[in-house]
């Protein structure tokens, strides 16, 4: 380690003020901070701090990732092996999945990071960590199939529209993996949406067992086929097609845990988008009508991107509500709208992704109001002396 | 009656050099200092000369605005110095106390409490130079003479990391306690003591006695106010600390002066961590031989949370500490220590793993641990903040500078040391105190 010391030491004067390098000097702060957790003593405040740093919270939401990642790996591969009847191993199967999707996540860090430095740069402030997790969501989100260039294009949008302008991490609106869904979902539907992008090689068609659709169970339910559904177990387990990383509540469970333990995620969010969600399902069944809203309320919760939704996106700290009671009213409306969509719009079978940048946009509304009322109370308190 | 109250919030940090409750000689003290900056709000007015005799009790200076404000000298000695900054800004009177008594003092003049108006009181604490030790909420300033506040509360534990024992710092004096108490029950208006669970402190005359349990800040004033009595629009209470209330009862007791405490001199980088007796103001030389020698250390006067830093050479004591902490600063940087577990660290979150050994006890440094960045985690404050405030939301009204919504979201009810929790755990590294500070400020030159 001494070795690497030696070379950042350095280095450091090039970086420094009148140093030829100066122009870099974030690229060289985010690389040093990186190798390096810094010596800097607190100055004013203070003089102890606690050790967590944003670089540890943002590793900690990256390990939670991780179950999900690599179950959406494997699956890629058993999928493949589904779609031309044939039968696969478990190592081939998880080798399959990773040349499929490490140049995903390759494209959206490069992309991703390369803006995010460029921006810190111009802006001459410290590189954020906020991306380190956006660039894993990305891939997560995305069909296995989707042509690179456009997670390129879809991630400099999100990092662009969605967070800089904005003033960089922590002042963004919408959560920016959602937004580089939505960026592809509204500018080149057909790919991710209908039934042959979820698989790998679906689209060409080659050498596909006869009858196998590739539909994913939200889009047999809007197709009216409930009958096709997969045994739930499946669906928990994540047999399923779908997008790389939503498919295993199991393993998104997993990561919930741990976000849930750390204290990185907040458990109420969870908790309360899975409440809106079963309490909207429910509601359909009392109401009846088609078999989209006959079955049971609870496999909404382990179908489509509900869970990972629910995990990973709603509990986005700057998107999210703020306010302890605001997260719980957030989340259930989250909740319930991603049901509410899917089941009544079929043109949308992925409600949750809509709903949560829905609530997004409402979010400090929903703060407003909770804190109106700490206002109010500290008012009347004052009125009643 | 005593009643309890529960904090739930809160976070006890477990440091390693807690002070042992025995009390060493007296260290020798060469100078004491009075600075103007010890107390918030104070436009100082210089009133003595240099080479002048001073006794306990001889005003050194007084508040601009309030002349009657004054602050004594708490020894007999000589005005060595005054020292001043920029723009001929006072920062300290130096005295050196006298080597041995020179002459035997008078008993000072006290008034009788039975039967005693406020006015008359106040008055007479004002011309004694005991006005300094009453503090003002909101803001934390000097106490208005001019109008009584709604209540008067002492806390009489301190909660925060290493925190002085203060029962123990007023143990062997319960007369000259029970006598300052019967000075602040004089004012006729309620006064509250917070007491930790189990406390030995008796219950006195015209005190409310509260049992606050929970972790750090229960003992914070600040927080013992928000729970029993918070402070609305255009109200006023004011603070002490038991210290402070000792002082007062000495006077009131004794008729003479005597600003000494026990001072915990405490923190992983002190060889034997106990306390000593001193005056506040006091210089600091004889701490360098009780400190371990580890390399570079931060002595601060007051806890790690909210004390100052000073040096051994050049600093004093502060007027309202009472507690001297001494820790190390960081050592080298350390390899991606992001990643790594770091089993030697303190966390409040769950990202580190000292959750695993809720009783050990951490050589903590003064490393930021990581760089300062924006508001990203939510709910972090909350769970260290153990008031009805949305402290998020009260800071970037004060970034904001919007002083209605300030008023709104509560910024009469805090004072920085009652956020410092929130500054310790917060995963951007913000200044929280210091925002609150600026927002006190504001407000400040805004009501007058």
């Amino acid at each position: 380690m001494q070795f690497l010391k030696n070379i950042v030491d350095r280095s450091r004067p090039h970086f420094e003020k009148d140093g030829k390098y100066h122009y870099l000097h974030s690229t060289f702060d985010a690389f040093e901070t990186f190798l390096f957790v810094p010596d800097k003593a607190t100055s004013r405040g203070a003089h102890i701090r606690d050790c967590s740093d944003m670089k540890r919270t943002m590793i900690v939401v990256v390990l939670a990732l991780m179950p999900a990642l690599l179950f959406g790996m494997w699956n890629v591969g058993y999928q493949h092996a589904l779609s031309l009847g044939k039968t696969i191993e478990f190592w081939p199967a998880f080798g399959f999945g990773l040349l499929h999707v490490l140049p995903i996540i390759v494209v959206s860090y490069v992309v991703g990071l390369g803006i995010e430095f460029a921006v810190a740069q111009i802006r001459g402030h410290e590189v954020n960590e906020g991306f380190l997790v956006t660039g894993m969501l990305i891939p997560l989100i995305m069909p296995v199939d989707v042509p690179l260039w456009m997670v390129a294009l879809a991630t400099a949008f999100a990092v662009i529209i969605g967070k800089e302008i904005f003033g960089g991490t922590g002042m963004n609106v919408f959560n920016p993996a959602l937004l580089a869904r939505a960026f592809i979902f509204f500018a080149y539907p057909s790919h991710i949406s209908g039934n042959l992008v979820w698989i790998a090689g679906l689209e060409s068609k080659k050498m596909v067992v006869d009858g196998f659709s590739g539909a994913t169970p939200l889009a047999h339910l809007a197709a009216n086929e409930a009958d096709k559904l997969p045994s739930a177990l499946d669906m928990f387990l994540g047999y399923i097609p779908g997008s790389i990383g939503e498919t295993s509540t199991l393993a998104i469970l997993l990561g919930a845990a741990l976000l849930i333990f750390t204290g990185v995620g907040s458990w109420k969010t969870m908790l309360s988008v899975c409440a809106g969600g079963l309490f909207m399902g429910w509601i359909f069944n009392l109401a009846g009508g088609n078999a989209y809203m006959e079955i049971p309320a609870y496999y909404h919760l382990i179908m489509g991107g509900f869970a990972f939704g629910a995990v990973f996106m709603a509990t986005d700290p700057v998107s999210s509500a703020q306010t302890e009671t605001g997260k719980w009213i957030y989340g259930f409306l989250i909740g319930l709208f991603a049901v509410l969509i899917r089941v009544l719009n079929p043109a949308y079978p992925e409600g949750m992704m809509l709903s949560i940048l829905f609530f997004n946009a409402f979010a400090p509304l929903i703060d407003y109001y909770v804190i109106q009322s700490n206002v109010k109370a500290r008012l009347k308190r004052a009125k009643m002396n | 009656m005593s009643k309890d109250i529960q904090i739930k919030k809160g976070l006890d940090i477990k440091m390693k050099g807690e002070a042992i409750r025995t009390t060493g000689q007296k260290p020798v003290i060469s100078e004491i200092a009075l600075r103007p900056d010890d107390f918030y709000g104070l436009i100082p007015k210089l009133l003595v000369m240099e080479g002048q005799e001073v006794h306990p009790g001889t005003p050194v200076f007084c508040h601009k605005s309030n002349p009657d404000i004054v602050f004594v000298s708490p020894v007999q000695g000589v005005i060595k110095s005054v020292l001043r900054g920029d723009k001929r800004k006072l920062l300290s009177v130096i005295i050196t106390p006298d080597k041995e008594k020179k002459e035997d003092l008078p008993p000072v003049d006290v008034p009788e409490l039975k039967g005693i108006s406020p006015e008359v009181l106040i008055q007479a604490l004002l011309k004694l130079g005991m006005w300094p030790l009453f503090k003002q909420r909101p803001f934390g300033i000097l106490a208005n003479p001019n109008q009584l506040p709604k209540a008067i509360f002492v806390s009489a534990f301190d909660s925060a990391p290493l925190g002085a024992d203060l029962e123990y710092m007023a143990a062997d004096e319960l007369q000259a306690l029970k006598r300052g108490f019967d000075v602040l029950a004089s004012f006729g208006v309620k006064v509250y003591v917070g007491v930790r669970p189990r406390s030995g402190l008796l219950l006195y005359k015209g005190v409310e006695k509260i049992v606050f349990e929970g972790p750090h800040p229960a003992g914070n004033v600040g927080v013992q106010i928000n729970k029993l009595n918070p402070i609305n629009k255009g109200e006023t209470v004011w603070t002490m600390t038991l210290p402070h209330v000792l002082v007062l009862g000495r006077l009131f007791l004794n008729r003479s002066y005597d600003f000494s405490q026990k001072i915990a001199i405490c923190g992983s980088e002190i060889f034997a961590p106990s306390y000593f007796k001193m005056i506040p103001g006091s210089d600091l030389q004889f701490l360098k031989v009780k400190m371990v020698d580890k390399g570079r250390v931060r002595v601060i006067s007051g806890n790690v949370l909210t004390g100052r830093q000073v040096s051994v050479d050049t600093d004093y004591l502060g007027f309202y500490d009472y507690q001297i902490t001494v820790i190390p600063e960081p050592e080298q940087p350390e390899f991606l220590g992001w990643g790594m577990p770091r089993f030697n660290k303190f966390s409040a979150s769950g990202t580190y793993f000292s959750w695993l050994f809720p009783e050990k006890k951490y050589r903590l440094d003064t490393s930021m641990n990581g760089g300062e960045r924006a508001f990203v985690v939510t709910g972090q404050y909350e769970k260290v903040f153990p008031m009805d405030i949305y402290p998020v939301h009260l800071l970037k009204a004060i970034l904001a500078k919007d002083i209605d919504k300030m008023e709104q979201l509560g910024i009469y009810e805090v004072l920085p040391e009652d956020m410092a929790l929130c500054e310790f755990v917060c995963t951007s590294k913000i200044d929280v105190q210091n925002i609150i500070r600026e927002g006190i400020a504001m407000m400040v030159s805004e009501l007058q």
